[in-house]
């Protein structure tokens, strides 16, 4: 570091630095303002042509304008088509949620409070399968959910989601019980408690942040997952991303109804989203594996 | 003692079906596609008799895999570096008792939370040249064509670079095969959109985990603010740095849904990639030995980075 020139003229710094300091403030308001605006953007444009009637639509001149009437009929329109989809994500992610966050505490539990030789390196085995290329592996998986009666079932793309959701819902259980102090445990044991007791009296009480943050993670990618499905289903047993990005691939589809498509599939994750934030952020700072 | 003992063993069994899931489904399954690319498994027989490396010397030979690996270093390196940079940007600022924090910073991370798969259908919609952005901002649909763009911006032979290259034999530095596309700019956008908040809440994470008072010492040693965000903050925060690269880097090489909502390949090839040529060979076309080994050079991809990252990882916590 260099050594500090004495000023001069003190009274003149403070008046200077003060002012850039104001000037500065100013500025990040102003970027954080234009970040905004650049962030918001494609959500005014989804909803506000969404809203618009066909014809509104059509004038491209126009499509940044607030609409002249509010008319839901795209969103009816969108929905008429796509909402056996979007029952279908409903049935893929729940249970996919439910199920891969029950086998993720269990998994956590062990690997957290029943550390044996070499559970240290199966943990980082396993963590590897979150982060493989599914395309690595679907050729096999298409054929064995083939084999079993899987493809093509909403029941076949439940039973990848659990499988491949294993390494980060173990990872985030893992994590959480980690930071449960032993001595509990410990304590626990000296009144009695077995494998199971410690889980019980224990974990399980204090688990339900970590609940929250793997169903919110395993449903939010489920349902946004794209490459399973348009892979392993066919036409009726999509969910709403596939069939959200065929509507958006077709010529015959007016743009309101395929923004107002994309707002439908989108909605259930958002929702979430600005009810749950905090534990949405825990899960994504989980998935960079600092938990 | 005995009871332990038991209890040990309900721990193990009862980890047993993750790990028998992953064996088979993660390793088993990388094993078989493995397998799978040394086949003449290229049609609907799916005839698994030994192949050699022809599949991995036929798709290293075939234009559009060399196109698609150049689109995505040039993705990868755009999409990562930029969302790094407005991240940290974003985070820094965010950091300095800004009024109304928890709005801007929900404003940021939302995108986090949809499909790249809608975040694809509305960006398409934004940047078609006859609508979206050209209509907000003025701009002529045929000079600013975005992902219609057929433009491969590239040196050239007969520029002055390009022939000092050609005299050091690196003449093909210059032509389009080393270019960037100018239609990947609009998936670069996208992209960043959806995944610029999640590098600002890691780095903010990061910035609130710093004492203030490493800072004030600085400032009383005289440093100035940007020294100490190059000298102070930034070294602190490696690890945040390393964690985003990382997983934005992951995220860049499986890219597909985005690019399948946006433009699916085109124009030609220029926004094409890895995993789509994967997908249509082995899905599309029934070449399933081609599309193995596509698999298997895009596991390897990620594989460098992340093999060392789980390493380095485990042996932070260990510490």
């Amino acid at each position: 570091m260099t050594a500090v020139a004495v000023p001069a003229k003190a009274p003149a710094i403070p008046r200077r630095r003060e002012m850039l300091r104001r000037i500065v403030r100013a500025g990040i308001y102003a970027l954080l303002l234009a970040a905004a605006v650049f962030y918001l953007i494609p959500v005014y444009l989804l909803v506000m042509t969404g809203l618009k009637t066909f014809a509104e639509a059509n004038n491209q001149a126009l499509m940044w304008q607030l609409p002249a009437s509010a008319s839901l009929d795209s969103f009816k329109e969108a929905w008429r088509t796509i909402s056996p989809n979007f029952v279908n994500s409903t049935l893929i992610a729940v249970p996919a949620a439910v199920l891969s966050s029950m086998w993720g505490s269990l998994n956590g539990y062990i690997l957290a409070k029943w550390r044996f030789r070499g559970s240290e390196t199966l943990f980082t085995l396993i963590l590897f399968g979150m982060f493989i290329p599914y395309q690595a592996i679907l050729i096999p998986l298409l054929k064995v959910e083939s084999a079993v009666g899987l493809y093509n079932t909403i029941a076949g793309l439940v039973v990848v989601h659990i499988i491949y959701g294993i390494p980060i819902t173990t990872l985030i259980f893992r994590n959480y019980y980690v930071g449960i102090p032993t001595e509990l445990v410990e304590a626990a044991r000296v009144d009695g408690d077995g494998f199971f007791g410690i889980y019980r009296h224990i974990l399980l009480p204090i688990s339900i942040p970590g609940f929250v943050v793997v169903l919110i993670w395993q449903f939010t990618s489920a349902w946004n997952d794209f490459l399973f499905a348009v892979t392993l289903t066919g036409q009726q047993n999509w969910p709403i991303t596939v069939a959200v990005n065929n509507l958006a691939g077709s010529f015959e589809v007016a743009w309101n109804v395929q923004m107002a498509g994309a707002l439908i599939a989108a909605i259930p994750t958002l929702v979430i989203y600005v009810l749950l934030g905090r534990y949405f952020m825990r899960g994504l700072l989980a998935g960079s594996l600092k938990g | 003692m005995r009871r332990l003992t038991r209890d040990r063993l309900f721990a193990i069994v009862l980890l047993a079906p993750a790990i028998v899931a992953v064996t088979i489904f993660v390793y088993g399954m990388i094993a078989w596609t493995g397998w799978v690319s040394l086949s003449k498994a290229n049609d609907l027989s799916f005839d698994m008799s030994w192949n050699g490396l022809a599949n991995y010397e036929s798709i290293f030979a075939s234009i559009r895999f060399q196109i698609d690996l150049r689109n995505l270093v040039v993705f990868t390196v755009f999409f990562v570096g930029i969302s790094l940079v407005i991240g940290i940007v974003l985070a820094n600022m965010l950091d300095r008792k800004i009024r109304a924090e928890g709005f801007f910073r929900s404003v940021i991370l939302f995108p986090m939370a949809i499909s790249f798969i809608v975040t694809g259908v509305v960006w398409k919609w934004l940047l078609t040249p006859t609508a979206g952005v050209n209509v907000l901002l003025g701009l002529d649909p045929a000079s600013n064509r975005w992902f219609t763009d057929p433009t491969v911006i590239h040196l050239g032979t007969d520029s002055p670079a390009g022939k000092i290259l050609s005299d050091l034999g690196l003449g093909a530095l210059a032509s389009t095969e080393f270019g960037i596309p100018v239609a990947l700019f609009s998936l670069v956008i996208a992209a960043v959109w959806q995944m610029s908040g999640f590098v600002m809440a890691l780095y903010l994470a990061g910035l609130r985990g710093i004492p203030d008072e490493l800072r004030e010492a600085a400032r009383v040693d005289g440093a100035s603010e940007w020294q100490v965000f190059r000298r102070v903050i930034l070294p602190l925060l490696t690890p945040v740095t390393v964690t985003s690269v990382i997983i934005l880097g992951h995220i860049s090489l499986k890219i597909y849904d985005l690019q399948q909502a946006m433009t699916k390949a085109g124009p030609g090839f220029a926004t094409d990639f890895p995993s789509a040529f994967m997908w249509q060979t082995a899905f599309t076309d029934n070449a399933f030995a081609k599309g193995a080994a596509v698999g298997i050079v895009m596991l390897v991809l990620v594989a460098t980075l992340i093999v060392p990252y789980l390493a380095w990882s485990r042996g932070q916590e260990t510490e």
